[in-house]
């Protein structure tokens, strides 16, 4: 059917291709942007040796690569846990805002505790925003079947509107309304030192301390995917709805479930962003960051695994990282998202070689009748 | 609210519901061969950033310039449905992931940022624009005068295509194929019909399409290229196709109903009537799609709509 190509399912893919596959793809997705630069007038070496630097070896280069892995890994591991669930869940962006602004919430509010119970507090108050929000969609989805996808990425639109109205056109408890600069540049409210986790530095890297949650949530996704009925009923349900209807899961909750947890993950990487970094509701910068939409790129480049995920924020943190240090004429602002793109495609195409045998045609297509309904449908799965 | 406003927010409405128009239009033909195509967005940025930068860079006659910048716009648009069909329809990956890694690597902080960019055409006011044609000299009629013969090229292009995919969907041979292989490959492929061929080709008017919707903002709306400047009606567009059940003439009243949503805001602004936050009004399409789409999908809709029934399952033979 493709020219003298023939696909062919694998009954068995090997276990190297799945490391294979995700580096080769990486690398791949380098020689063609290099082409790209080449062809706009860059010298990819000279680029990519900048790059290199500006994430790994100069002064703190390491640390800020932190900076932007710890959003990563947790949006990275909405997307994963729910997309390997087949639930589509794109509104990691908005859940994002959400947690942020109920971190946020939380911190002020409760400014006086205790900083152990502060943080905590700021936890769960983002993990419970993101919550709700992504609780929409799923209402949706359970209940008038409404696809996810889009109800999803439109409240993101909805979230980031909602987060510019809180602190540029409001007087809500979320802006700071004292300071005298305030009245001319509207900007949230800061929270009490009390309120910043504290990060673990080792030698001259300071790991936020947002990464290492992310590392204990994506442990415990893998636990929860793995080995418990919950997670065997989920992929039941991704692999096969009918199935699932049939062996008596129910299958309206769990799509609540899975997305509860898809978007308290994502809040989590809002409260993050207050509790590790910013300290104050900042709508403009959490918008320009496309840290809900990077997560995609991360859980598709990691195949879905959670553990993957860890180690895959780290390298496409250092890659926006990079390209934000190194933001400006040489190095074109869109750089990153198209190479992220590009991984993507190649990461892809790259899957298909571990789920089929790709070879050579032999003899002519012999005429043969078309599939039964039931045959084409299990296509499907892929 | 007087009639002065309700009109201006109708004029505007149909500018702001044509780029949904052509880009809807391509997803439903998308979708009716059964490829489900979520990288409109994606699309309609390097269709606006291509067609910029030709109108920036060539130094013609107007006329000229703008077609070769349409032209422009449907390549680049086509290009990226390119990828999205040989990934999806030869290599059967997942049309949503392939539809979202569509969407980064054209999108806000991608290509079509990148080439805006290299290319040097941002924030600059554009050199040639559509402008409205006044037809038939009517444009001072009441009420249709403005709404109906004072509209830009694009805009009776846009209403000449709507008629055009209905015609071909309900009135002729290739357009009951097209419907065959969304509604099922297998018997399609049975009668003879390329299912492969069908699917690539209405992938890639799709993204014509959109990288037509796209130019609509760079050569009409408002000629300027900022990043990202689309701002979500790809997704719209696709919203629009699910809850105008795949049927071409409610696709544009949809698109003009979202227009008018649109359109509100920047009205009522312009004329310092503040009634609700400037947030909300940008806010309000998206959460009237999500409306929409809750609407769409109740079981009055149910019974009614037209949803291709391959969309989003890629087509094997499972021959050996």
């Amino acid at each position: 059917m493709i020219g003298p190509l023939k696909i062919e399912r694998r009954l068995d893919s090997p276990k190297w291709l799945k490391v294979a596959v995700p580096i080769a793809s990486v690398f791949l997705a380098a020689i063609i942007v290099g082409i790209l630069l080449l062809a706009t007038g860059h010298n990819p070496f000279s680029t990519y040796h900048q790059m290199y630097s500006a994430s790994v070896t100069a002064d703190g280069a390491l640390s800020s690569t932190f900076v932007y892995a710890t959003p990563m890994l947790f949006t990275g591991l909405c997307a994963a846990f729910a997309f390997r669930m087949r639930t589509w869940n794109i509104g990691g962006e908005g859940q994002l805002y959400m947690g942020a602004v109920g971190a946020s919430a939380t911190g002020l509010v409760l400014g006086s505790w205790p900083r152990p119970l502060l943080i905590i507090a700021m936890i769960l108050g983002g993990a419970f925003a993101g919550m709700l929000w992504a609780e929409i969609p799923a209402l949706l989805r359970a209940y008038l079947r409404t696809n996810e996808i889009l109800t999803s990425l439109m409240l993101n639109y909805v979230a980031g509107f909602f987060m510019y109205y809180l602190i540029y056109d409001s007087d809500s408890y979320w802006r700071d309304l004292t300071t005298p600069g305030a009245s001319v540049f509207p900007t949230g409210k800061s929270l009490v030192p009390n309120a910043s986790w504290p990060g673990i530095t080792i030698g001259s890297v300071t790991i936020p301390m947002g990464f290492v949650l992310g590392i204990g949530l994506a442990v415990a996704l893998l636990g929860l995917i793995r080995s418990t009925r919950y997670g065997f009923e989920m992929r039941v349900m991704g692999d096969s709805p009918q199935a699932a209807n049939y062996s008596g899961i129910r299958t309206k909750r769990k799509i609540l479930s899975v997305m509860a947890i898809s978007g308290g993950i994502a809040g989590i990487a809002g409260s993050s962003q207050i509790g590790d970094f910013g300290h104050v509701l900042d709508p403009r910068g959490l918008e320009q960051a496309q840290y809900g939409y990077t997560g995609i790129v991360v859980a598709a480049l990691a195949l879905y695994n959670p553990l993957a995920v860890v180690l895959v924020s780290l390298l496409i943190g250092g890659l926006t990282n990079a390209g934000f240090a190194l933001e400006g004429p040489s190095f074109p602002t869109g750089l990153v998202g198209t190479m992220e793109g590009i991984i993507l495609f190649t990461v892809l195409g790259g899957e298909i070689l571990a789920r089929y045998r790709i070879g050579l045609r032999h003899r002519a297509p012999t005429k043969v009748g078309p599939a039964p309904a039931s045959v084409t449908a299990t296509g499907a799965a892929s | 609210m007087n009639s002065n406003v309700i009109l201006a927010v109708l004029v505007s409405a149909i500018a702001f519901g044509t780029p949904l128009v052509l880009a809807g239009l391509g997803e439903l033909l998308a979708e009716r061969s059964g490829v489900l195509n979520l990288g409109v967005e994606g699309m309609m940025l390097m269709g606006a950033v291509c067609a910029f930068c030709v109108s920036q860079k060539l130094h013609w006659s107007s006329p000229l310039v703008l077609l070769l910048a349409v032209l422009a716009s449907m390549v680049a648009g086509g290009a990226m449905a390119l990828i999205h069909a040989f990934l999806t329809i030869t290599i059967r990956v997942n049309q949503i992931v392939s539809g979202l890694a569509i969407t980064i690597f054209a999108g806000i902080i991608g290509l079509s940022s990148y080439l805006g960019q290299v290319w040097n055409i941002g924030g600059v006011a554009g050199k040639h624009q559509f402008n409205d044609l006044n037809l038939f000299g009517l444009k001072n009629l009441p009420i249709v005068g403005p709404l109906i013969f004072n509209e830009d090229a694009f805009v009776y292009a846009s209403w000449v295509l709507v008629v055009a995919v209905m015609f071909y969907l309900y009135r002729t041979r290739p357009g009951l194929y097209l419907r065959a292989v969304g509604e099922n490959p297998a018997a399609a492929d049975a009668m003879g019909i390329n299912v492969i061929a069908y699917r690539y080709t209405h992938t890639l008017i799709g993204g014509m399409l959109a990288g037509l919707g796209g130019a609509y903002f760079t050569l009409a709306l408002a000629p300027i290229w900022t990043d990202g400047l689309t701002a979500g009606d790809g997704w719209i567009a696709i919203a629009l196709v699910i809850f105008a059940f795949w049927r071409p003439d409610l696709l544009v009243l949809g698109a003009y109903l979202f227009g008018i949503f649109s359109a509100l805001g920047p009205t009522l602004q312009t004329r310092n009537i503040t009634v609700l936050p400037s947030e909300f009004y940008s806010a309000l399409p998206f959460l009237m799609t999500v409306v929409a789409l809750a609407a769409a999908s109740t079981s009055w809709a149910n019974r009614r709509v037209g949803t291709p029934a391959s969309l989003g399952i890629p087509y094997t033979r499972e021959e050996g």
